[in-house]
């Protein structure tokens, strides 16, 4: 999976966890050797054989993976211009991407004997993937979820209890994603020998941002070759949304050294970048450290992190995973940022025209390709990840449209 | 010698531990952190830790979020701590101050220019939660230049082998965590104690100080027997919340008592 190719863009991180300048392992004494104990076994399942292939036999016949790759002609006409192809990952077991790594980092921790799984989550999808994956193995789960976040996504919570899980409330801070990952931290802290924490995003200590990436490059490698058979060739652009930035990197990584892929990385510019209440880490914050890793963040000028706003609670997050700060600084991936109006507008978009109703986050990406493809020959090819399903947004869009369910 | 270690020497030579007491800088305001920063000192604190308020304090318990979040909302900053240790050090030159908290506000402020403000402000030493070994080059070259001391944590789960590089580059004393958890929670026993202590002393010669979970007299004064110094914060945060300063520093009197009577063991 790492093989060591010369000039290529796909071989980080280094031996310290770093992308760049981004990544590291900034967590207390206490987990440090858990950081390094998930490492080795990490590196031990990439060179086995036999965890590739038990992992792909749950993404077939669990998960259905492949995906499909979609032609949407009816958006392709209304935008105008380039052919746009969306991979369809909103399609998967649970609805979304999260389940890719959720499937890998269990197996994992079977293999490491570890016998009960925590998790941290926003919107709730990840909780839900990983409730899931811990109801397939029979092991306890505990979902750390913000207060705030219990209280606007019900049915998620609902989805993880009948799956089994407990679903722990976080009231410090501002209640949302950020602090639920504090505290499944101090879970681990404290239940270090028999718990694996299932990070749900490509962020965090090392190795975390190197496996969650691994683990959802099944996105980009399918496509790749799903476009290849459709169009006999790459795309001009691929592109998706950014919070911790996992399915944006698992889109990304396999197009890293296709030189004349441009990659575009959406973020949530929420109000607006200049509102103060967004979550575009990459726009509007500056390096630092959170949550075990060196990385853009949003903080005020004296290092205090600060809330993130979105109108989706999957990007909810004021920071992003390391290599997404290492592609930014070197200029690989573009990030732009879309509002929640631009999202709302391409969710109904998505909606009218390919009867498919994507999740708020993907709804970002496609604002996006709404503003760019248009522009574009009609020979061109952009090529979406659609990493979730919008069963989820319908309560909270009815909201924002005045209508009363 | 520096401040921490003559410190040290001299209990040392008493045959004593130290008691270590914590202030969360700002909680609930500047007035009452240097009113407990002088009151410590004059109850038998004999080095003070100082909690840097940040955000997100991942390795601390319910007590201390509190205690941060009300010292953030009172206008605590980094800058905002030093001036407070500049205040306290122009009447006490002898208590030594470690600076405790998290990396990401060191690294705004800029490491070197932290290092050279702390160390001209009148801080000793500096406990970097989220620094483990492996990131420490980023802190060691420029604490090291401004002569402060970088104390190094400690878990139940830093292997035999792991110590060594744990230790490397540490000077003042080591921080025993003596519970796998977050501060102010489980309390290591007395038999926990006399397994881990001496597997750290028989890789160096620095004191060693345990916390998270100390917080009585009579377990400051079973950390005293095994180890050379005893923190307490959580039970002296949950004080301050409930009565005023006065009774904290009854408290940190009575704590100072117990390490002190405490009929030493080892060493």
């Amino acid at each position: 999976m790492n093989e060591i190719i010369p000039n290529s863009l796909r071989n980080g991180p280094d031996g310290r966890g770093r992308f760049g300048e981004f990544g590291g392992r900034f967590v207390a004494e206490t987990l440090m050797p858990l950081i390094l104990e998930l490492e080795a076994a990490y590196e031990a399942a990439k060179a086995d054989p036999s965890f590739q292939t038990e992992l792909d036999y749950y993404l077939k016949h669990y998960v259905g993976r492949p995906s499909a790759l979609w032609f949407a002609e009816r958006l392709t006409k209304e935008l105008g211009g380039a052919k746009i192809y969306l991979k369809r990952d909103e399609l998967n077991h649970t609805g979304a991407h999260k389940i890719n790594n959720c499937l890998g980092q269990i197996l994992l921790a079977r293999r490491m004997g570890k016998t009960r799984i925590i998790a941290e989550t926003g919107a709730g999808q990840h909780g839900v993937a990983t409730a899931t994956v811990c109801a397939l193995f029979g092991l306890p789960c505990t979902v750390y979820m913000g207060a705030v976040d219990v209280e606007r996504q019900k049915p998620n919570v609902f989805r993880m209890k009948l799956l089994g899980a407990e679903v722990i409330p976080v009231s410090s801070g501002a209640g949302t994603l950020k602090d639920a990952m504090n505290d499944a931290m101090r879970d681990w802290v404290a239940n270090v020998r028999d718990t694996f924490y299932i990070i749900g995003t490509a962020a965090g200590p090392h190795p975390y941002p190197a496996m969650v990436r691994d683990f959802q490059c099944v996105i980009g490698n399918e496509a790749k070759a799903q476009l290849q058979e459709a169009e006999g060739r790459l795309p001009d652009v691929a592109i998706a949304a950014i919070g911790g930035g996992s399915n944006a990197i698992g889109l990304f990584h396999p197009f890293l050294d296709d030189a004349g892929v441009r990659l575009i990385g959406v973020e949530a510019a929420g109000h607006g970048l200049d509102s103060g209440e967004h979550a575009a880490s990459l726009s509007r914050g500056r390096p630092g450290v959170l949550h075990g890793n060196r990385t853009y963040l949003l903080q005020n000028e004296d290092g205090q992190i600060q809330e993130a706003h979105s109108i989706s609670a999957g990007l909810d997050y004021p920071g992003i995973g390391p290599e997404h700060s290492w592609l930014h600084d070197i200029g690989r991936v573009e990030y732009v940022a879309i509002t929640d109006k631009e999202a709302l507008a391409a969710f109904q978009l998505c909606t009218r025209t390919e009867g498919i109703i994507p999740a708020l986050e993907p709804s970002h990406a496609l604002a996006h390709v709404a503003k760019i493809a248009g522009a574009m020959n009609k020979d061109e090819i952009v090529l979406m990840n659609l990493c979730g399903r919008g069963d989820k947004d319908i309560f909270a869009v009815a909201q924002h449209l005045g209508v009363e369910l | 010698m520096s401040r921490i270690a003559g410190v040290f020497a001299g209990l040392k030579a008493q045959g004593r531990a130290a008691l270590i007491p914590f202030v969360e800088a700002y909680d609930p305001n500047r007035e009452t952190s240097l009113a407990l920063l002088r009151g410590m000192a004059e109850n038998g604190a004999d080095i003070i830790e100082i909690g840097v308020p940040f955000t997100d304090p991942m390795a601390d318990g319910p007590t201390i979020q509190a205690a941060g979040r009300r010292a953030l909302e009172a206008g605590a900053s980094l800058a905002g701590v030093l001036g407070l240790v500049r205040e306290f050090r122009a009447g006490n030159a002898h208590t030594p101050l470690v600076l405790m908290g998290y990396l990401n506000p060191i690294l705004s402020y800029g490491v070197a220019r932290f290092c050279a403000d702390a160390a001209t402000a009148g801080v000793d030493g500096l406990i970097v939660v989220d620094l483990p070994t492996e990131e420490a080059d980023l802190l060691l070259p420029d604490a090291a230049k401004n002569e402060l001391d970088v104390i190094r944590l400690i878990a139940p789960t830093t292997s035999d082998t792991r110590l060594p590089l744990v230790l490397a580059g540490s000077s003042g004393f080591v921080y025993y965590v003596s519970i796998t958890g977050i501060t102010g929670t489980r309390t290591a026993s007395a038999a926990d104690l006399a397994r881990d202590i001496p597997r750290i002393r028989a890789v160096t010669n620095l004191p060693i100080a345990v916390g998270f979970g100390v917080r009585t007299p009579q377990q400051a004064a079973v950390v005293a027997q095994h180890a050379d110094a005893a923190i307490v914060a959580s039970a002296l945060i949950e004080k301050l919340c409930k009565s005023d300063v006065a009774s904290v520093l009854a408290d940190v009197a009575a704590l100072a008592a117990g390490v002190h009577a405490a009929v030493r063991t080892s060493v």
